[in-house]
């Protein structure tokens, strides 16, 4: 094993179904502070490869670390779980359909693993979650279950879940592609407040613009390999592969 | 010999006695059969396979044999290896096992119904399995399975009869007695018959709270 010297380092991820290859060998580097968009077709395997990097999809072969640890490294069972566990607590992850829990409040959504992992007393919690759900825009629904909530404001909570673990690094898996297209933008707007707090983010996304705007660099992928990054005003711009020209073509059309 | 409900009175103390006996039997095998019915789910599907194979074996003996069975076996078979249970507690041990295994099989179903997404975002913040089942999972799965399990309760209810055949003076046995001294089965039957109408009533009111309770929540 050698030493690691990015923030998160992807090593040769691969990952099989089966006999079908997800994943070929992708390596990846992500700096602390830097947003790094991953966009692509349906199946290119981009959330696959964002789920691998908190082993919610193992890899088959390859290394993840994060902050100087393998994530995925290899432990009897036991040991594993307590690792990942432990390792889970510092990535925080927003889905696409938010997995809000609907039998808690915002608040309890919010309060429920830091009081659990951490040991926060209902004092400490519910300052947690008053500040939390502040920073989102949700604070005056504190108390609102996620029936009572439109799917941004789902969303929205669904982040301030996440953050509520101090995590060191955020996954976003298309956090907004569920969201009725006037929700997204107050979703956005979250996403843009934490980039400016130099948030490391790595967000699977369909939204081109706003992975122009928010994001440092851009990976384009395509049946289970990177096929270009760079800044998106690179890639956007002037990209040098064939198949990121035809996927931006057919996807800033479709968009407009 | 014509009806004469005006006997009643004079035998309501027995017969109150009875339903005091068939509601707590009722009560606390409702109880136990709630929270092992959980406790099985969770051996059903998630405990090594060691566990599994003979907790099923247990299983098919309390859904494949007659609850009667049951009975005389924890009340009677059990002496003979020392445990020597008194009747009451037989009968909520053998009534809340037989019905914890049918609210299992509903608590299985719903706990496979629950979104995987919620097992997903539990496990992402850092809980364990363990600690995502009972903290995420489970709570789901139980508030939707109150209803068909209200419906267990109220068979649960009826079947609590079958006590009276290991010696408990439930509300049925106690009519018995009651008939016995007075020669009034029409009577005493009917007025037993009216009290089990009672508690089930009770039983459906306190499913609607639970029910009302869980919905606001949702």
């Amino acid at each position: 094993m050698s030493e690691q010297t990015h923030f998160v380092e992807i090593r040769h991820a691969q990952k099989s179904f089966g006999s079908l290859e997800v994943l070929k060998d992708i390596s990846l580097n992500v700096e602390r502070g830097q947003i790094v968009g991953i966009i692509g077709s349906s199946g290119s395997g981009k959330s696959t490869l964002l789920r691998a990097i908190n082993d919610l999809d193992p890899l088959t072969g390859g290394e993840i670390w994060l902050d100087g640890v393998q994530v995925n490294k290899t432990l009897p069972h036991r040991q594993y779980e307590k690792h990942i566990n432990e390792m889970r607590q510092q990535v925080g992850m927003v889905f696409q359909h938010f997995n809000l829990f609907p039998h808690m409040t915002a608040r309890e959504n919010v309060t429920m693993a830091p009081k659990l992992l951490k040991g926060l007393s209902q004092a400490d919690a519910d300052k947690l979650a008053e500040e939390q759900l502040d920073k989102v825009g949700m604070l005056e629904r504190i108390d609102y279950y996620p029936s009572q909530l439109s799917g941004g404001q789902k969303q929205r909570v669904a982040i301030a879940r996440a953050l509520a673990m101090k995590p060191k690094l955020m996954l976003f898996d298309e956090a907004t592609s569920a969201l009725d297209p006037e929700l997204v933008e107050e979703v956005n707007m979250v996403m843009k407040k934490l980039a400016e707090e130099h948030m490391t983010m790595i967000i699977v996304t369909h939204e081109m613009d706003f992975a122009a705007s928010v994001c440092d660099r851009v990976l384009f992928m395509d049946k289970g390999v990177v096929v270009e990054e760079g800044p998106p005003s690179v890639l956007f711009k002037n990209p040098t592969q064939d198949r990121t020209r035809e996927f931006l073509r057919k996807h800033i059309e479709g968009a407009s | 010999m014509g009806l004469d409900f005006s006997i009643i009175p004079k035998y309501m103390d027995i017969i109150l006695l009875g339903v005091g006996w068939t509601v707590g039997i009722t009560v606390a095998a409702a109880l136990l059969s709630f929270v092992g019915g959980i406790i099985f789910a969770v051996i059903a599907l998630y405990a090594p396979w060691l566990i599994r194979q003979p907790f099923r074996l247990t299983e098919w003996v309390f859904m494949g044999t007659p609850l009667l069975l049951q009975l005389f076996l924890i009340y009677f078979g059990l002496v003979q290896i020392g445990i020597d249970l008194p009747a009451f507690v037989a009968g909520i041990i053998g009534l809340g096992l037989h019905f914890a295994v049918y609210n299992s099989e509903l608590i299985q179903t719903a706990i496979l119904a629950v979104d995987k997404g919620q097992m997903e975002a539990a496990r992402t913040l850092g809980l364990s399995r363990t600690q995502a089942l009972r903290k995420v999972v489970i709570p789901q799965a139980v508030r939707a399975v109150i209803p068909p399990i209200g419906n267990n309760m109220i068979a649960l209810l009826k079947d609590s009869a079958l006590v009276s055949v290991i010696g408990v003076s439930e509300l049925t046995l106690s009519a018995q007695r009651v008939i016995g001294k007075t020669y009034r089965p029409f009577e005493f039957y009917i007025l037993a018959a009216a009290f089990y109408y009672v508690i089930n009533l009770c039983m459906e009111w306190v499913q609607r709270k639970i029910e009302r309770r869980i919905s606001i929540s949702r």
